[in-house]
């Protein structure tokens, strides 16, 4: 950054006042008119009876859709724990698997850049796209899952098996993003640190748990707390994959926001249901940037 | 570990160095590195292969090999199904959206890089909050925004939905690049009589080509990929997008193999085409709105 050599260290024109704020302004307005007005009127038909398909009883509602989302809706709370369950079970095996494969990409071999692409490729695939490419996978009757003695019965329509399924299929798409994250940490610790380590003696595993690990610690933090969110969200795949079936098994809050706002066009308790999804997501975004003190001095 | 013996030269802080031991003869390399990789490999390229596969075998094949070829499948999904026009639409949305995308995250990157303001650090962390904002609860009230602009079933709502969201890391990623640049160079330029604006055309911009290639194809990506504000703002079949038109192959024609990985395939080849463009910004490109951030 050069802001001690800008003009502003010497006394600029009094043009290049407004010159900073004149660059950012087309982003200021898109991101106040396409996204901070439309988070303020969530808020707002939250508290509305808002449906397209019934206008007859538009109206204020007061806290009618909270009363319903909370106590007479059982899928908001079975979509609840499916979403908390999917995050868990997603990111946890995202940083496993991440990890190790950024190490292994990391390393130097021959043909290290075309390994990194292959394997990285899968981060540019949708979600639409991956449904596509497993449902070929998956599907029973030409399926590649037969040679690896699936069931008879369809992965996808067996409550027992769609779980592991739809985790299976996000984490191919979802393991190359989190490995290129942790890629770019592990870039950043100085060679020197594992010379210097390998000269006393530390093993391999000791290098690992005393140099790459205290190292990446905000990269890890910062990548699983970004995955968390962007899988809370990631409706994409779901939607396509299993529509949340079989039986809503599969159906997470978001999806579930979705298909109210697609398919049955509530718009007040679908804003609901998204307010509720707002405030538990940063609620836990927060508890989990205090508990892992992001940022904090951690070298000691 | 022995801190003394740690010497950090700030000149070779951050060289990207290969950690570990060099290549050399090492047997359990192969058990640590290659079989592994390997595996992962398979993982990630069988289904790539098995759509390949299907798109490219007679209809009732079930040969592992797409032995004989056959384009039938293509020539229904372009033709018949209306690929050709989904196509025609997500290039559209996707260049319009990468132009926008671009050049707005050049001003606002070159006003990051360069100029040290009031509200700068309230800006950054404003970019970096929308991280948190869900696209899928945002689908309601962006509804009701395009549907009083008059916007729905129009192109322009997902331009514009996408430019949105698309900014965020694209300034980020840009602010990097510019300031990479030197400011000396431009300084040289306006000492030479360039204005400010003419000494960022003349000097800045074309060192900037690199980063401008990156925002554009993350940009890209993200607009080809994105579904659901295609699905929501969009009902009417000739604005359908690629990932939209593939989610109806998907439901509909479950039962024709063929047709769907067809439609994958041509989903497929544009973002593969950018993916190879920007492999080598990847790392940095991703992880610059978040480690780094």
């Amino acid at each position: 950054m050069a802001f001690a050599r800008t003009a502003a260290a010497r006394g600029r024109p009094r043009a290049l006042r407004w010159a900073p704020y004149l660059l950012i302004s087309p982003t200021v307005l898109l991101i106040t008119v396409f996204l901070v007005y439309p988070i303020g009127s969530v808020l707002y038909y939250s508290l509305q009876h808002y449906n397209l398909t019934k206008p007859w009883s538009n109206g204020f509602a007061g806290l009618a859709n909270f009363r319903e989302m909370l106590f007479e809706d059982p899928l908001f709370w079975t979509s609840l724990g499916f979403t908390a369950k999917w995050v868990v079970v997603e990111i946890a095996l995202q940083l496993v698997l991440g990890l190790a494969l950024a190490l292994i990409v990391n390393e130097s071999f021959i043909g290290r850049g075309l390994a990194r692409s292959m394997v990285f490729s899968p981060w540019a695939v949708s979600g639409v796209l991956t449904t596509g490419i497993w449902i070929l996978l998956y599907n029973p009757t030409t399926g590649i899952v037969r040679y690896l003695g699936a069931p008879e019965a369809a992965v996808l329509g067996n409550p027992d098996t769609v779980f592991g399924a739809v985790v299976v299929t996000e984490l191919w798409r979802g393991v190359p993003f989190f490995a290129i994250l942790l890629l770019a940490g592990l870039q950043g610790i100085p060679g020197e640190l594992y010379e210097a380590a390998a000269v006393d003696g530390a093993g391999r595993a000791r290098r690992f748990l005393h140099v790459t690990l205290p190292h990446l610690r905000d990269a890890i933090v910062l990548a699983t707390l970004l995955r968390s969110v962007w899988e809370f969200n990631n409706v994409d795949l779901i939607y396509t994959l299993t529509g949340g079936g079989p039986a809503q098994v599969t159906t997470t809050l978001p999806l579930y926001v979705a298909q109210r706002a697609i398919d049955s066009k509530d718009f007040g308790y679908g804003s609901a249901l998204t307010t509720a999804g707002f405030l538990i997501l940063l609620f836990c975004s927060l508890l989990y940037l205090r508990l892992s003190r992001f940022g904090a001095d951690h070298k000691a | 570990m022995a801190t003394e013996t740690i010497v950090r030269r700030p000149g070779k802080v951050g060289v990207r160095t290969a950690p570990g031991p060099r290549p050399r003869k090492d047997p359990g390399r192969v058990l640590r590195l290659y079989v592994p990789l390997g595996l992962y490999l398979i993982f990630t390229l069988v289904p790539f292969y098995w759509m390949i596969v299907f798109a490219l075998r007679p209809t009732g094949s079930t040969a592992p090999v797409p032995w004989p070829i056959t384009f039938e499948h293509f020539e229904t999904v372009w033709n018949d199904i209306g690929y050709a026009v989904f196509f025609r639409n997500s290039v559209v949305v996707g260049v319009l959206s990468l132009l926008f995308t671009t050049v707005v995250a050049l001003m606002g990157g070159y006003a990051l890089a360069r100029f040290r303001f009031r509200g700068r650090t309230v800006f950054m962390v404003a970019l970096l909050c929308t991280q948190f904002i869900p696209g899928a609860m945002m689908l309601i009230p962006l509804f009701t925004i395009f549907r009083g602009l008059g916007l729905i079933n129009s192109l322009w709502s997902l331009v514009i939905a996408d430019t949105v969201f698309n900014l965020p890391l694209s300034i980020i990623l840009m602010s990097g690049f510019v300031a990479a640049v030197p400011f000396q160079v431009e300084e040289a330029a306006m000492v030479d009589g360039c204005t400010r604006v003419r000494a960022f055309f003349a000097v800045v911009l074309p060192q900037l080509r690199p980063g401008l290639i990156a925002v554009g194809s993350f940009a890209f990506i993200h607009t080809w990929n994105n579904f659901l504000f295609a699905l929501m703002f969009i009902s009417k079949q000739a604005n359908f997008t690629i990932p939209v038109g593939l989610s109806y192959t998907i439901g509909e024609y479950s039962a024709d193999f063929g047709a769907l990985a067809a439609g994958g395939v041509v989903a497929a080849v544009p973002v593969v085409c950018v993916f190879a463009v920007i492999q080598r910004y990847l790392v940095h490109g991703i992880s610059a709105g978040a480690v780094k951030g």
